[in-house]
């Protein structure tokens, strides 16, 4: 993966968005894509519609709160999303997040990120760029063990690649 | 001279065969225990472990419990199930618990957790075992399947906040009512740390209670929730089976631990508290939620069927009738649980006050088994989450309390303060 992402459209979300509304527990039996569909309906019931690729979702505290369940993760990299940028992030998620080769960056507390804003993003310098205002953002680093999940393109992928090297 | 260390620090450095790590260092733990349950596990599992090309790490290490999709309501269903029965045949996982109820309350029911141990659950609220003085945490698909594959993971070495809790609680006010408080209290966003509850309020609490509050922990974020063994944990881990060692009790926090903040409680002004929609940190004082009309009334979950949840509610209900228009649904934790509650005449008093009995499993709670809301329906319930749309429609509301003011709540047919069914008042009520 490369270290630098490609530009990418913002939807942004405010505080505690949680498992639920990114993956409903009463859907949880349908296929991954078909799950995904109703990824934060509760919340914005066009988001999975018009979610383009390489978008990037944006939110403020506690990103993820709830449920262990990967699909949360899982739904928002099969609509196309290329990374979540956040105030801070449930824990659980956050590693679900680079287990799916899916960034996850926290974002400072005075931030200005509005829907629709084109961010240009390079996560191991941990610097996101908001081309629509013009300003540039310093994000906390990605620790060094994640940095390695997230470029081998996930854990799986990690796994193996390291399984092969011994 | 150097701090002491937390518990957390110290279970993180056996496990991780260290002489010691702080907080903010990345280790390596070899896992004790790794459980998941059928939504979580197997089905999750399989594809990447034979993309892995690997197979259980160790089967014994291994608990499996299907929970959630239990007893299966159709095909799709009914086919998780399989997968994961075959699944522990195929794997040899002898510790499978098929259809006994919630994998949470089957671990310290079969003995399995004991202070020191490193545990990795295949959910989010695995924080419950935290009561028995192990660091027990929860995690997604990959990482499970990563972990049952190398017996292995990472964990950031979290900070330890305390909450000390001193004083005696009024009648009706309980482990459920405090967690309710701290979610308002400390907020939702505190991953990367754990909570280590403590102090003679805590001392007191029997083992159901002290796993309520271990559960909600991750209502608050936390890593997981820890509690020091004392003699009380010991003998509940010995009365189920489990061995416990010498040192046991050696599990616990030093003195002069550097604690990332220490918050001091009094029990005995807590008052009941309610959660409402749709996040557990809106949680506040029953009475300021008084007589908001209920359409269900739910005793169940992990965190809300335990045995001392079902007496509790069998205390209100003893003698009283669910309200007109207000169904109560009570599903046990596990079946072991049913049974004990049907040996103590517990079960016998709930169904005489007209409540439904459910099979034993994560039900409505979890938004995949019975019991689910439509719209425009208002449910309190002993659960733990009241997301919106979590327990059905999206525009129905959930409720969050202790057994007593759940079962007070569905004899009211409106939210009530539980205190008034207990005690003086209730006897002069009746």
């Amino acid at each position: 993966m490369a270290e630098r992402l490609r530009e990418g459209r913002a939807w942004a979300f405010g505080d505690r968005i949680d498992t639920d509304v990114l993956a409903p527990g009463s859907l949880m039996k349908l296929a991954p894509r078909e799950l995904a569909a109703h990824c934060l309906a509760a919340v914005r019931p066009d988001f999975a519609d018009r979610v383009r690729d390489g978008d990037v979702l944006v939110a403020g505290e506690a990103f993820g709160v709830g449920s262990s369940r990967e699909q949360a993760a899982v739904s928002l990299k099969l609509l196309g999303v290329q990374a979540v940028l956040a105030k801070s992030f449930a824990r659980i998620f956050y590693r679900n997040a680079f287990n799916l080769g899916l960034p996850a960056l926290r974002l400072p507390a005075d931030a200005v990120i509005a829907d629709g804003d084109r961010l240009a993003i390079d996560y191991r310098a941990g610097r996101v760029d908001n081309l629509t205002r013009g300003t540039a953002i310093a994000v906390s680093p990605i620790p060094a063990n994640l940095l390695a999940i997230v470029e081998a393109g996930g854990l799986m992928a990690y796994l193996k690649q390291r399984g092969a090297a011994q | 001279m150097a701090a002491g260390r937390t518990l957390a620090e110290k279970i993180i450095a056996r496990a991780a065969g260290r002489p010691g790590v702080r907080a903010g260092e990345i280790a390596t733990c070899a896992v004790d225990l790794a459980f998941a349950h059928d939504s979580s596990g197997p089905r999750r599992w399989k594809p990447l472990l034979e993309e892995l090309g690997l197979s259980l790490w160790d089967p014994a290490k291994v608990v499996l419990a299907s929970d959630h999709y239990v007893p299966a309501v159709d095909a799709d269903s009914a086919a998780i199930l399989k997968l994961t029965r075959d699944f522990a045949r195929d794997q040899g996982v002898a510790r499978f618990f098929d259809m006994q109820g919630i994998a949470h309350t089957l671990l310290p029911q079969n003995g399995l957790l004991k202070p020191g141990m490193f545990v990795a659950g295949g959910d989010s609220h695995s924080p419950h075992g935290g009561a028995f003085g192990c660091f027990i945490a929860g995690y997604g698909a990959t990482d499970m399947a990563a972990i049952v594959a190398t017996g292995e993971t990472w964990v950031l070495v979290p900070e330890t906040d305390r909450v000390v809790w001193s004083g005696a609680f009024q009648d009706g006010v309980v482990a459920k009512d405090v967690m309710l408080m701290l979610c308002r209290a400390l907020g939702m966003d505190n991953a990367f740390k754990v909570i280590e509850y403590a102090g003679p309020t805590i001392d007191a609490m029997a083992m159901d209670e002290r796993m309520t509050l271990t559960n909600m922990s991750a209502e608050l974020g936390y890593d997981t929730g820890l509690i020091a063994p004392d003699e009380t944990t010991l003998a509940h881990i010995r009365a189920h089976g489990g061995a416990v060692e010498d040192d046991a009790l050696s599990w616990r926090s030093d003195d002069d631990a550097d604690f990332a903040a220490t918050y001091h409680f009094d029990a005995s002004k807590l008052s009941p508290q309610v959660a409402a929609p749709h996040s557990p940190a809106n949680a506040d004082s029953v009475r300021a939620h008084a007589g908001v009309k209920i359409d269900q009334a739910y005793i169940g979950a992990c965190v809300g069927a335990k045995l001392e949840d079902l007496r509790m509610a069998a205390r209100v209900l003893q003698g009283r009738k669910v309200a007109a228009g207000v169904r109560l649904l009570v599903a046990p934790a596990s079946t072991h649980i049913a049974a004990q509650a049907a040996k103590e005449g517990v079960l016998e008093t709930l169904m005489s006050a007209g409540a439904h009995l459910m099979p034993s499993g994560c039900g409505a709670c979890a938004g995949m088994g019975a019991g689910l809301l439509a719209a425009g329906e208002t449910c309190i319930s002993t659960t733990n989450r009241n997301f919106k749309g979590r327990m059905g429609h999206n525009e129905s509301d959930v409720w969050l309390a202790s057994p007593y003011t759940v079962a007070a709540s569905a004899v009211a047919g409106v939210i009530v303060d539980p205190r008034e069914m207990l005690g003086a008042a209730a006897r002069d009520a009746a």
